[in-house]
């Protein structure tokens, strides 16, 4: 089971407890992967692909990104090289762990029409396969924990995600550097793993040394943990990886101000800024497909030639696009203004409301991936500061 | 005595429907038709409260949200009232006896005929809203003792275009019923009002100190109604509206349906109208 | 036992707190008076000098187009005013306003009423605000209407 899932971890007597912390080696990062395997799991991390770092199965230490870093801004991705050969010294690419999770496409059901009637019978491919994420940033692990919320957490529970989630297993890697386009301080999210996850990981690249500092999180992590080769972890180890939080947190390259930023979002419904991101938004989608936490989803039912044979499709959709709010005689939501204040709006305001938090981590991937570099920061500071400029030219009418 | 179902989900996998059949087709006025559907293969019959909806599949086609027109103390036969004007609804219309149709729900909100119970229940229905809105007044007509005043003001665009017409002959013929009918045209045979829903309000005989108000039709209808429901004194938390927006999983887990932060599927469809300001009215929300 | 005009007035929401001497001028203008059901109350292009305050029955303001018959527009109910134009010029009434049912109303000399305006502009002030409000109402029902929200999707 899942850490994430559960708050209370036990102990077992001579292994590993959570909050126990230890130092592997590339050696013991290798042995990592086949503890995994042998568990049955299908290991998934980062590795470089058309000149971005993705998340797809990795087989070996050798497939992750060693040496590489990105450099992102508003529209704006490139990687280059290290002068070391850090395994994740990186921040995010393209991909989130939501495409193992809240999967991209999902057959829902099979029907089959014959004389007898409709027969209905499950679209899924057998067993839910059992997935080990490396890599995960801790605005990951919040963005996982904010999809467990709209998925597991409401009256209705996605079966498909709940089966996944609890056959998953998280290593995360806490960040030692953050991109121009990472805010999560602003959104407490990082840049350090609190919980969520099985194991968290810690790079330490000093005078010659590379090793990781590994956190236990779960008792299942501390099972995986006891198999490791390893050492207790000293002094200068916990220094050296609270150093490199300290490089993220004030690297940060951007802030959200989070101050009444619902009732900020709800009262300026109105405000001319939505025209204004309107002349540069092309309502592309890609800001909705790279966010880790967006979960629009439309459902498709499709048949053959025949007509006697139909299945329903889940896959992503996303609130940009057109027929996105179609109701009978039109959209809703026509203008392009509109649409992005109905993301931002959701994002930031209304996820309060549906489920306890902000539904943004501080990622900035859709900062990076908007070809048009809209910047999320960015726009609500323009809100504010027209609705500040709002309210004091505003005569004796009441708010 | 019948008594209110909770509103809640029957089937184990929300986005599976269950097999019904076709009993009739009725052709109700223009692109309104009514379809009553029977469980396929003896299954259980699925209590629902009025107000809410289903989502009901044509094999190959799609899917589509409808409101339960029916009674709701006679489940054993569901019955929807369609209006085509897409290509799924069409497809329903096509629909006759025998035919498989997926239903699943019931899905959203109910009429707070409960709450309502002591009070004067004002019914406002414009064009198809009446159906909705059906199932409501139902329940009200069959626990008649426990309201007081109970009125339905229903408009339509023409004559031709009236729901129900033969049951709103019958409720008009009723000691314990006001039912008023109005069109937004007529021709001069019409010997009925002419004019907008909205103008029945003033005059009708109900309490608003103590009135409830169900209001179901298109959102601009729904807004000039409650304010003349204002006007007239009734209290804002005593208005409930049904909205509509687009669907797809119907159980709050697409976002297709969000209405400021509401769900229209879950959260609604029928809401107290107080809890949809600011959102209600604004543009493109 | 006959009813006083003015009391009849006086109870009337449309003429409620019309004060003397004004209420005593727009009495002196009043008279009952019945139509058949089918009647016409005035027709369009008639000279517009009365209005009517139904009591009983219903009305409906009709055009004709020449293709389709008479269209109702809309029908008045009690206790409403038919008819605006004895107040602003060309004093010509538009539409026709026929009785659907047998209708008994009031029927204020609209003629006497704009001359008695002219000299007395407090009159003046207090006719016209309330036809205003009846217009602006009528207004509204009608902007409503022409949404057609009923009708098909576009």
């Amino acid at each position: 089971m899942a850490a994430t899932l559960h708050s209370e971890v036990v102990g077992v007597a001579g292994a590993m407890t959570a909050g126990e912390r230890m130092v592997v080696d590339q050696r013991g990062l290798s042995a990592l992967f086949g503890v995994l395997r042998e568990r049955g799991f299908r290991v998934l991390g980062p590795t470089v692909r058309d000149g971005a770092i993705v998340y797809d199965e990795i087989r070996s230490v050798a497939d992750l990104p060693a040496g590489w870093t990105d450099q992102q801004e508003g529209g704006r991705y490139r990687l280059t090289r290290r002068d070391d050969q850090a395994l994740f010294g990186y921040a995010v690419g393209p991909h989130s762990w939501k495409r193992f999770l809240h999967v991209p496409l999902l057959t829902l059901w099979r029907a089959r029409r014959d004389p007898q009637g409709v027969h209905i019978e499950d679209g899924g491919d057998g067993a839910t396969p059992r997935q080990a994420f490396i890599g995960v940033r801790p605005c990951e692990l919040a963005a996982i924990a904010v999809q467990d919320r709209v998925f597991l957490g409401g009256p209705h529970v996605d079966p498909g995600y709940k089966a996944r989630r609890e056959a998953s297993f998280v290593v995360a890697v806490n960040c030692g550097q953050a991109a121009s386009t990472c805010f999560c301080a602003s959104m407490k999210t990082g840049p350090q793993a609190c919980s969520g996850f099985d194991l968290a990981l810690t790079e330490l690249l000093t005078d010659g040394r590379h090793a990781f500092l590994v956190e236990v999180g779960s008792p299942q992590g501390a099972e995986v943990a006891t198999a490791l080769p390893s050492e207790r972890a000293a002094a200068e180890d916990l220094a050296a990886a609270a150093a490199a939080t300290r490089r993220a947190e004030e690297g940060m390259g951007r802030t959200l101000e989070t101050e009444g930023l619902k009732e900020l979002l709800y009262r300026n419904c109105e405000s001319p800024r939505w025209e204004e991101v309107a002349g540069r938004c092309l309502a592309c989608t890609n800001c909705t497909m790279v966010c880790p936490t967006c979960f629009c989803a439309t459902v498709e039912d499709v048949t053959d030639l025949t007509g006697s044979e139909a299945e329903r499709v889940r896959r992503w959709d996303s609130c940009f696009s057109l027929e996105f709010s179609y109701v009978h005689g039109g959209s809703v939501r026509t203008s392009v203004g509109a649409r992005y204040r109905q993301w931002i709006t959701h994002k930031l305001a209304a996820w309060q409301d549906q489920f306890g938090t902000s539904g943004c981590v501080g990622c900035g991937r859709c900062i990076t991936w908007c070809p048009a570099g809209i910047d999320i920061t960015a726009e609500v500071r323009a809100v504010r500061d027209a609705d500040e400029r709002r309210r004091e030219t505003r005569d004796d009418r009441e708010l | 005595m019948a008594t209110l179902v909770e509103p809640r989900l029957i089937a184990a996998d929300p986005m599976r429907p269950a097999p019904y059949v076709v009993l009739q087709n009725s052709r109700e006025t223009g692109d309104t038709f009514t379809l009553h559907l029977a469980p396929a293969n003896d299954r259980r019959v699925h209590p629902f409260a009025p107000g809410q909806f289903d989502m009901l599949y044509v094999f190959g086609v799609g899917e589509a949200p409808i409101s339960i027109s029916g009674d709701p103390a006679k489940p054993e036969i569901l019955v929807h009232t369609v209006r085509a004007v897409g290509g799924v609804t069409r497809a329903m219309q096509k629909l006759s006896k025998g035919h498989w149709v997926g239903v699943r729900g019931p899905f959203g909100s109910a009429w707070p005929v409960e709450q309502a119970q002591g009070h004067d229940v004002v019914i406002v229905a414009g064009g198809i809203g009446l159906a909705p809105l059906r199932p409501a007044l139902y329940h009200v007509l069959l626990h008649r003792g426990q309201y007081g005043r109970v009125v339905l003001l229903y408009g339509a665009r023409t004559p031709k275009d009236i729901l129900f017409a033969r049951e709103l002959r019958e409720w008009r013929s009723r000691f314990d019923l006001e039912v008023e009918v109005t069109v937004d045209r007529a021709a001069a045979e019409w010997q009925g009002a002419v004019g907008v829903v909205t103008r029945l309000i003033g005059r009708s005989p109900f309490d608003p100190a103590s009135a409830m108000a169900f209001i179901c039709g298109p959102e601009v209808m729904i807004r000039f109604t409650s304010m003349a429901l204002q006007d007239r004194g009734v209290a804002d938390p005593n208005i409930f509206i049904s909205m509509e927006r687009n669907m797809k999983c119907a159980v709050g887990l697409c976002g297709h349906c969000q209405f400021g932060p509401a769900f229209v599927c879950k959260d609604g469809p029928v809401f107290r109208y107080d809890r949809t300001l600011p959102f209600f009215g604004l543009r493109e929300v | 036992m006959i009813e006083s005009f003015e009391r009849i007035l006086a109870d009337h929401p449309f003429f409620r707190d019309l004060r003397e001497p004004h209420l005593a001028i727009v009495t002196g203008c009043v008279s009952n008076v019945k139509f058949g059901a089918g009647e016409f109350l005035f027709r369009n292009g008639a000279p517009a000098d009365r209005f009517y305050v139904v009591r009983q029955g219903r009305v409906a303001v009709q055009a004709f187009a020449p293709a389709q018959g008479a269209i109702t527009i809309e029908t008045i109910e009690e206790g409403e005013v038919v008819g605006w134009s004895w107040l602003f010029p060309p004093y010509t009434a538009h539409f026709d306003a026929r009785a659907l049912t047998p209708v008994r109303a009031l029927s204020l000399d609209g003629a006497c009423l704009r001359a008695k305006c002219e000299e007395d502009p407090g009159l003046g002030y207090q006719l016209t605000k309330r036809f205003a409000q009846v217009v602006v109402q009528r207004l509204e029902a009608t902007r409503v209407q022409l949404l057609d929200l009923y009708g098909d999707a576009r």
